[in-house]
């Protein structure tokens, strides 16, 4: 295959993701270096703009960036439909507006957001405060997300069983939690 | 908590903020020193995924926390969702709430210390924004102050933290300690002396970041600029707060050279800027918020370099907040469109700088 800007063999394929729709292009090493680096430039938020949207247009082109080496449109594009289990956000859904559904998107997306965390703080290992209890009652805590999801869709489909039962559910772990929190005082 | 929230309001429109006093170290420059934490609670969805009810159970559980910081000071509960358009900028001017907290819609509230030092905002980007701020640089009270505040209400409720990432937050770019550190500086030497991009430079190259007085944007507006971390993971608090604070005076050092500079080259030339600009502010009889942001600004560091010596600092820190829109119609007590702000504006410069023209004034 040859170079999409000129007659050298193209040795680099770069999947742009800042569209809708995943695109590949073709190029030789002179132009991919020349092509990452104008990405990378466009990258500064513009002056004036509100922070936090231009955070987000950041955001999503460092991930298109680190996503684009070694990656072909439909794995790409897989990626981006996968959706979390507990707040039903998709990778897509998060990348274009840069904000996270729920506390379990961490986990469930760990694969897309590893190297952009890496990118943005230079490092992936948590040094300082944390709380108490922190290890305490991780699993509760995304159950609880997902089980109150599910009842809220429950009812809606007018599944009044399911929901009473989902209801129970949500009161047993939230009853075990007050009263480990009420016992740590 | 909402019903007696507007004469609280107006309350706080008499006096100004702690941080404002001009009191900490380094005052001239420093106008003070701010610390925040992100959090969220770890049995409900993001902001941006929460919905109605489950903004209405995470301010609800919030609120029932935070009254363990009752007995350190009176605190101040606002419903934001209730507030008119004019009172949510009153705050946002204040740097009490932030501009995403005054804008989004739904549940969302913000309880203030009694000083002003501290804030914190329910159902912001994150469930919880816990902001304290210092007058002048003093970062290390900022920290004791804020860590203290987290502590007391994570004993009453789980924040979603992870044993890797740390405190977990809807934004990967808070990830870790959640924290934001950042400074307030009044700079207009090095604007002048056309420094200040190269100081920039070399701050974004040890990843600092720099934004002007309301955060958003680049226009620094009476030549304000706050500096701040931009990482948060994977270095402890202290350190950030260490890298921040140990740039600062650097900066500061820059800005005294500037001034020593502008001093010694155009004694005159400065002199007669400063004279203009107190000038201009103590009898214009229209003025808009920009103009009056930039004279004051060398009305500022005339004061500093001892070429105005009728005026105090604290005053001229307040004039900077009371002269914002929204300011200005609560203390006049009445809606008013921009032609009608500038003369009302002007004539508040007018008053308060003639006041403290006056030796017998108590300047308050």
């Amino acid at each position: 295959m040859k170079c999409q800007k000129c007659e050298k063999p193209a040795n680099f394929h770069i999947t742009e993701l800042t569209g809708g729709k995943p695109q590949e292009v073709h190029l030789c090493e002179d132009h991919a270096r020349e092509y990452l680096t104008q990405a990378g430039e466009a990258g500064e938020p513009p002056a004036g703009t509100n922070m936090a949207a231009a955070m987000a247009q950041q955001m999503a082109q460092q991930i298109a960036a680190q996503m684009a080496i070694g990656q072909t449109a439909d794995e790409l594009e897989k990626l981006d439909q996968q959706a979390c289990p507990v707040c039903g956000i998709t990778f897509y859904e998060f990348r274009s507006q840069g904000r996270l559904g729920c506390p379990n998107d961490y986990v469930c997306f760990k694969k897309q957001l590893e190297p952009l965390i890496l990118n943005i703080h230079g490092e992936s290992q948590h040094v300082g405060k944390s709380p108490k209890g922190a290890s305490v009652a991780s699993r509760e805590r995304t159950q609880l997300i997902r089980l109150r999801r599910e009842m809220k869709s429950a009812i809606a489909e007018e599944a009044y069983e399911r929901a009473s039962q989902l209801r129970d559910q949500i009161r047993q772990i939230e009853g075990g939690r007050e009263s480990r929190m009420g016992g740590d005082e | 908590m909402t019903g007696n929230a507007n004469v609280k309001l107006d309350d706080l429109t008499r006096y100004s903020g702690e941080w404002l006093r001009g009191v900490g170290p380094q005052s001239d420059i420093v106008i003070s020193s701010r610390i925040r934490l992100a959090r969220n609670l770890a049995d409900y969805p993001f902001i941006s995924r929460a919905s109605p009810q489950d903004r209405g159970r995470i301010q609800g559980q919030l609120q029932t926390a935070i009254p363990s910081l009752a007995d350190q000071d009176d605190l101040l509960c606002i419903d934001v969702e209730e507030l008119a358009a004019v009172d949510r900028q009153f705050l946002v001017e204040r740097q009490l709430i932030s501009r995403e907290l005054a804008e989004a819609s739904g549940a969302r509230s913000v309880a203030i210390g009694r000083d002003e030092k501290f804030s914190l905002m329910i159902n912001e980007e994150d469930h919880l924004r816990i902001q304290v701020m210092e007058s002048g640089l003093d970062l290390e009270s900022a920290w004791d102050r804020i860590n203290r505040i987290d502590d007391l209400i994570e004993e009453k409720v789980t924040f979603a933290c992870d044993e890797t990432l740390g405190y977990l937050t809807a934004c990967p770019t808070n990830v870790g300690t959640g924290m934001r550190v950042s400074v307030m500086l009044h700079l207009p030497a090095l604007v002048m002396t056309r420094q200040i991009d190269k100081v920039f430079r070399s701050l974004h190259k040890i990843s600092l970041a720099v934004r002007g007085l309301y955060g958003e944007g680049s226009q620094a507006m009476g030549d304000f600029y706050q500096i701040s971390n931009q990482i948060t993971l994977g270095r402890s608090e202290k350190d950030l707060i260490k890298q921040v604070g140990d740039v600062v005076p650097v900066v500061i050092k820059y800005e005294r050279q500037a001034r020593e500079f502008l001093v010694q080259e155009s004694q005159e030339n400065l002199h007669d800027r400063v004279s203009r600009a107190y000038g201009i502010l103590r009898n214009a009889q229209t003025i808009s918020s920009e103009e009056t942001m930039h004279l004051l600004s060398s009305v500022r560091m005339g004061v500093n370099l001892g070429l105005i010596d009728d005026l105090k600092i604290p005053i001229v820190n307040e004039l900077f907040i009371h002269t914002q829109p929204a300011h200005l119609q609560k203390l006049s007590g009445s809606e008013l469109d921009t032609t009608d702000r500038n003369i009302e504006r002007a004539r508040y410069l007018r008053r308060h700088l003639a006041q403290a023209d006056r030796p017998d004034s108590e300047n308050n």
